[in-house]
């Protein structure tokens, strides 16, 4: 099982909760997995070239455009962080 | 009467907050030739940022009226910019420096503000902007008696700061040409204290917010008001229209001021541009011309990220 950290500004579409269980092997398969709990949360995160270039997923402590990207695989217990920009001030 | 404004000679460093060149954008917006675009540069305050100005007189207010002394310290939740510009004024003017901001902050403004002696309290970087607002709200709960806390979001001084400097330099710097003020939104100081003042001005200019198209964005130091805390100093009935622009575009717009005006700035700025030539196209079309001013916020350099084999450096 993954879970993955939802940030404020996403949170309309979890129904408020600050994290959600998904299963998947790669980066991919589990914001799929996310997309059929949260429909829409998908096209906020990705594009047609992948992660959207301002959007920070994070496994554990590490950018995954420093591991593998959307291929990076994961282990069962990791955790995905979807990190926002910093707002106003 | 100064006739050399840059260069002189001042009493000291909170006298160099303020009066910043005004200067001409060329070629960025094809589509509007009759229009002229200025750009503010807020980065040449000493901090660094626009937020020198509403930082400044957050605090001279409160010395004044007795509200900040050198007993306590200064707390405020902050992006990086307000808090680079407390660090120094504490630094220059002899009071404590506390800042709360989330633990993503960039690199450059943690080691910024640490550098004038500030302690830093990191908030969840899930929580983004409003998770610093409500620690540093449990903090000062905590220990009132302790702390100067300016929250800045909600301090009239903030605005005040934009009324009397941002929007005084406009109008001095161009009189009755502006027709446009487009910026985009924070704590929306520099919008609702430029907006008041130009609002005042004959003829009246209008005033454009640039807001985040998305809740999730990428634009750093602007909010998206639909789902965030919403600053009390906001009150969108002052402007006069609200304008949203997506990340992408803020993005590749600073891209373009890089490579075509050599204007390194953030992605705030790159949005407030971005703005900026929509206005001014539609300015194009519905009266031939005009002249739209908006701000460059900070540089680009303090966006810059340590790349993974510098992440262990230390100098």
């Amino acid at each position: 099982m993954i879970t993955v950290r939802i940030p404020t500004p996403l949170r309309t579409l979890t129904g408020g909760n600050d994290q959600v269980d998904v299963e998947g092997a790669t980066v991919r398969e589990a914001i799929e997995a996310l997309e059929r709990k949260a429909p829409g949360i998908r096209d906020r995160l990705l594009d047609d070239k992948g992660v959207r270039r301002f959007v920070n997923l994070y496994v554990g402590d590490e950018d995954v455009r420093f591991l593998d990207g959307l291929d990076t695989k994961l282990a069962s217990g990791t955790e995905i962080s979807i990190v926002p920009a910093i707002a106003g001030g | 009467m100064t006739r050399y404004a840059r260069s002189r000679r001042l009493a000291s460093i909170l006298d160099a907050v303020g009066n910043t060149p005004l200067i001409r954008l060329h070629g960025i917006a094809p589509n509007a030739p009759g229009v002229e675009i200025y750009l503010k540069l807020e980065f040449a305050n000493p901090g660094g940022s626009v937020k020198d100005r509403p930082a400044l007189r957050m605090v001279q207010d409160a010395m004044k009226d007795g509200r900040l002394t050198s007993d306590k310290i200064l707390i405020d939740s902050t992006s990086g910019n307000t808090g680079v510009a407390y660090s120094l004024m504490g630094a220059a003017m002899g009071f404590r420096v506390h800042l709360v901001m989330p633990k993503n902050v960039t690199k450059a403004r943690k080691d910024i503000t640490q550098a004038f002696g500030t302690e830093l309290v990191f908030s969840d970087p899930m929580e983004g902007s409003d998770g610093a607002i409500r620690l540093v709200k449990k903090i000062v709960a905590e220990n009132p008696d302790k702390y100067f806390y300016p929250d800045q979001y909600s301090n009239p001084s903030n605005p005040l700061a934009h009324y009397y400097g941002t929007a005084g330099e406009i109008i001095d710097a161009l009189g009755d040409r502006i027709t446009h003020f487009v910026t985009g939104l924070g704590t929306s100081g520099t919008m609702m204290g430029t907006t008041r003042r130009l609002h005042e001005h004959t003829p009246r200019v209008t005033c454009v917010a640039v807001e985040p198209a998305e809740a999730l964005h990428g634009l750093e130091g602007l909010k998206h008001m639909g789902s965030s805390i919403v600053p009390p100093i906001w009150d969108p009935s002052t402007v006069d229209e609200i304008l949203p622009v997506t990340t992408e575009e803020g993005w590749d717009m600073s891209d373009l001021l890089a490579a075509t005006q050599g204007l390194h700035v953030g992605h705030s700025t790159g949005a407030n541009v971005a703005g900026a030539v929509k206005i001014a196209e539609r300015a194009q079309k519905e009266r031939g011309g005009g002249c739209v001013v908006t701000i460059a916020c900070d540089r680009g350099d303090r966006y810059f990220a340590p790349l993974k084999w510098e992440r262990k450096y230390v100098w």
